[in-house]
């Protein structure tokens, strides 16, 4: 099976329900996408499908043939997209292990809507469970990249 | 007094990671690892890697900075290298930071094995680490001086660099001069006033890895020939396997092997997803053992009758709440004393109003995102063993013992750890004795991967705990006699710190912030009893302990006392703890940041909380609102009294995330036991906090010299009191239970 992963063709051997997860984990070797629950309650596995974001764990790979996967390594080349860039800047990372989902299920909201409201914050990102509890500054880090105009 | 440490021979990986940096350069360690006050420096070896550096500086001039401890997100990441650079006056930008091997020289300096926990780290190494930086400092300069033919009392240090009149030179430059100076005895430390990094706020050094999924966690360790095993564990706790039938296991595309190990079957595989299936199609016949009854419902009542059968009076005497016959399987009948003074019965006798209240919380699973992992490769003389802990020493002992290799022949590579708060520190080494364990019967190295179900129902958790109290207070509102009876299981007992942390039966951990709370101590009436039954449930350490469930029984009972007198459960705080002056500077400042005493928003109610953990003293003011019986929090204004903060944000950030922790559990968490299954499996009914529950968090720092304390964990305890109180001034209801639920939706 081929999967456009991070703008790369890549081959793949995997039977056609194999979650997206362990694809990219196990198989390409793309370990910044996480696992954290198994079951989409947690998202620290949000990766991207055509721009939309994804629970990945729950998603089989043969959905994802013939779109454009974008994970947290293909986000940007070098943490420099404006959702990273706020994160740093507001210092939100801990443990850090729920960050790669959090990062892109931000990077999918403000790709759609590039103000989003509290409100709009709330519906994007409750899905993305942080034990270490960081949710005020990442509430904060959105609204920054908003401001950095983190719709490219 | 020295235990001097072997240097071993360094590993590939080590080579592969500091042998482009360091090409010899000065390298900072210790030998002496409990007693920091006989620390010496010594000369880089001829290889590039010391079992016990703090630090070297690299002819590159990097300054790497060894960790003793484990980066968990409490932030010792930046915290401990602040430290060094403060002293060593290096250039910021070029810090690098490793995780240090599992040696002896890396133990803790109050409790000697390698380990973090208990909200130690920062106050524990202040010493250490300003002393490894100061040291590297001074054989610099005396380097410099030489070089330059000045005095070192002549050469300034600043942003990594010596400087004499206008002469510059770099560290780099001076690394491998000084590493052949003789080692000084002794060096100055810096006065806080000239202080530079200390104190300000810092951003963590950790974040670049993190925010772009390069940060390894032991999840992400891959090498070639590495298996992945997921094993089927006990449906009940202490349940054997009596056969298993792996037909349908090995049938999965990708499964390699199914073996059996003391803790369950383990089905390894090629990936993890394989050995999922397999394990999903493993049939196990297991013995389920003494605990298939178990049942959490039940146990309360049982623990109920031993805290002394409600309604009845506590007896008199020293026979505190005898157990009925059915429970006495349970527990001792006799309670342990863990505090006691004066007379309470008479005293209960005699007071002007009795209260009497029962409170009770649920068995918690720590539920880190990171599900429990460790890679294991056991080749010839070596056991390596790649894993985030918080128990290295423990690991390195239990994975020697299984392997039969010495200690010193376990290699352990820490990772970041995704989340700890407790579950990453067993002294059982849980998950990383059953990875060794499958990498043994495996013959490969092996990654053991637990699901998220298998974390959330495979124990070692928060214990559940009853109290039931009585308070008399005088004429005066105030509290004369207290007389406390606690039940629910000892984390120690059993445990290798037993001897060190139960004493007369009372496991400290079990009682701390009651036995030892400030209003007790001034009560001159007063009693803390403790039945420690043993129920086969694994329990554990859950961030902040026993004050994660003691914090919320004293503060809603000193709400509680306040109500019942009349007053101002600030005032009435305040005449109480007025022999306590970091209690009240805490106490006082959330309460004039959260503008106690104004009206509050029409529909909320305004709570607060104040305890002391782990030597940092912490008070919230939590702001509620309550539709159709669910409470939501609004915001939370903290004060927090650690002494000395090392970086102002991190300690920001260690209370709103303490916070989030605790008030997760305030409203949500509960796990439960019917005929001896976790009922909870997964993030779905194992609820946690979330981000549209998370109030708005402000912290400020009291101005502090004293002495310092941690902050990992005392921003926990005071969120549920805050909460409870801030709900009882809403509604009048007081909810004595966690989670905090109203009767009609309990």
């Amino acid at each position: 099976m081929k999967l456009t992963v991070n703008g790369v063709e890549r081959d793949v051997n995997a039977p056609s329900d194999m979650p997206l997860l362990w694809v990219l984990r196990d198989l390409l070797g793309l370990t910044g996408t996480k696992f954290g629950c198994g079951i989409a309650q947690c998202g620290a596995c949000t990766v991207h499908l055509d721009g939309a974001p994804k629970r990945s764990c729950v998603t089989p790979v043969s959905a994802a043939a013939g779109k454009k996967i974008t994970t947290i390594e293909g986000l940007s080349k070098d943490g420099s997209h404006p959702v990273q860039r706020a994160w740093a800047e507001l210092d939100v990372v801990q443990c850090g292990y729920c960050q790669s989902g959090q990062i892109m299920s931000a990077a999918a909201l403000l790709a759609k809507k590039s103000d989003p409201s509290d409100a709009d914050i709330d519906a994007a990102m409750s899905g993305n469970i942080c034990r270490c509890g960081t949710y005020q500054r990442i509430r904060a880090a959105v609204h920054r990249a908003a401001g950095q105009g983190a719709t490219a | 007094m020295s235990t001097p440490t072997t240097p071993s021979t360094p590993s590939r990986r080590e080579f592969l990671k500091t042998g482009a940096v360091v090409t010899g350069g000065l390298v900072i360690a210790f030998t002496v690892p409990a007693a920091r006050r006989f620390a010496r420096a010594e000369r880089a070896p001829a290889g590039p890697f010391a079992p016990n550096a703090f630090l070297r500086v690299g002819s590159d001039d990097s300054v790497t900075v060894l960790l003793a401890h484990s980066e968990m997100g409490q932030g010792i990441w930046t915290a401990l290298p602040m430290l060094i650079a403060e002293e060593l006056d290096a250039d910021w930008s070029r810090i690098r930071v490793e995780h240090a091997p599992a040696a002896p020289a890396y133990g803790h300096t109050a409790f000697q094995m390698q380990m973090t926990g208990g909200s130690t780290s920062t106050w524990t190494e202040f010493d250490r680490y300003r002393l490894a930086g100061a040291t590297a400092r001074a054989m610099l300069v005396a380097a410099a001086a030489q070089r330059l033919g000045v005095s070192p009392a002549d050469c300034q240090t600043q942003n990594g660099m010596v400087i004499a009149g206008s002469k510059r030179m770099r560290y780099g430059e001076l690394a491998d001069a000084a590493a052949k100076l003789p080692v000084p005895k002794t060096v100055p430390l810096k006065d806080p006033k000239d202080w530079k990094l200390i104190g300000k706020p810092t951003r963590r050094l950790d974040t670049p890895e993190k925010i772009t999924g390069r940060a390894q966690f032991g999840i992400d360790v891959q090498f070639d020939g590495l298996l992945t095993a997921v094993v089927a564990r006990p449906p009940v706790f202490g349940a054997k396997v009596k056969s298993f039938d792996a037909a349908a296991a090995k049938a999965v595309m990708g499964v390699r092997q199914v073996v059996q190990v003391p803790t369950g079957v383990a089905v390894v595989a090629d990936h993890f997803w394989a050995a999922k299936l397999g394990r999903d199609a493993l049939k196990v016949d297991w013995d389920l053992g003494p605990s298939a009854g178990l049942d959490s419902t039940a146990l309360r009542e049982q623990f109920r009758k031993l805290a002394g059968v409600k309604g009845a009076p506590v007896p008199k005497g020293a026979d505190v709440a005898p157990a009925p016959p059915e429970v006495r399987e349970l527990a001792t009948t006799k309670a342990a004393s863990a505090a006691q003074a004066g007379n309470v019965a008479d005293a209960l006798d005699r007071a002007a109003k009795t209260i009497e209240a029962e409170y009770a919380v649920p068995y918690l699973a720590h539920a880190p995102m990171e599900p429990l992992n460790a890679t294991v490769r056991i080749s010839g003389a070596k056991c390596e063993i790649w894993t985030g802990t918080q128990f290295q020493t423990m690991d390195q002992q239990v994975a020697a013992q299984i392997t039969g290799l010495k200690p010193e022949q376990v290699e352990i590579h820490t990772t970041f750890l995704g989340g700890g708060f407790g579950r990453r520190a067993t002294p059982t080494s849980d998950f990383v004795s059953e990875a060794v364990h499958v990498a043994k019967a495996a013959k490969a190295p092996v990654k053991t991967v637990w699901t998220r179900e298998d974390d959330v129902r495979g124990g070692y958790y928060r214990p559940a705990f009853l109290h039931r109290v009585r308070i008399g207070l005088g004429d005066d509102g105030m509290p004369a006699a207290w007389q406390h009876v606690m039940v629910g299981q000892s984390i120690m007992a059993g445990s290798p710190f037993e001897s060190m942390m139960v004493k007369n039966g009372v496991d400290a951990t079990s009682v701390e912030g009651v036995a030892d709370s400030p209003y007790l101590k001034d009560i001159r009436n007063h009693r803390v009893d403790l039945h420690s039954p043993k129920t086969g449930i694994p329990v554990l350490w859950w961030r902040s302990v026993g004050h994660s469930y003691n914090g919320f029984v004293m503060e809603s009972l000193v709400d509680e006392l306040a109500l019942a007198a009349g007053k101002d459960p600030v005032e009435y705080r305040r005449a109480l703890l007025k022999g306590h002056p970091r209690h009240l500077a805490a106490l006082n400042l959330a309460a004039e940041k959260a503008g106690w005493g104004t009206p509050v928003r029409k529909g909320r109610g305004r709570g607060i909380a104040v305890h002391e953990s782990f030597g940092s003293y912490v008070a919230q003011v939590a702001e509620v609102s309550v539709e159709k019986n669910a409470i939501r929090v609004h915001r939370v204004v903290c004060a927090i009294d650690c002494g000395v903060a090392v970086n102002p944000d991190g300690v920001r950030a260690q209370m709103e995330s303490g916070i989030a922790f605790g008030l997760g559990a305030a409203l949500y968490s509960e796990l439960t036991l019917k005929d001896g299954r976790v009922q909870q499996s997964n993030f779905h009914d194992y609820r946690v906090l979330r981000l549209d529950e998370m109030p708005v968090v402000e912290v400020h720092i009291v101005p502090s010299t004293e002495k310092m304390g941690g902050a990992g964990e005392p921003g926990t305890p005071p969120i549920a009191p805050a909460v409870a109180n801030a709900v009882a001034a809403l509604t009048g209801q007081r909810l004595r239970e966690l989670p905090l639920r109203f009767p009609s939706t309990a």
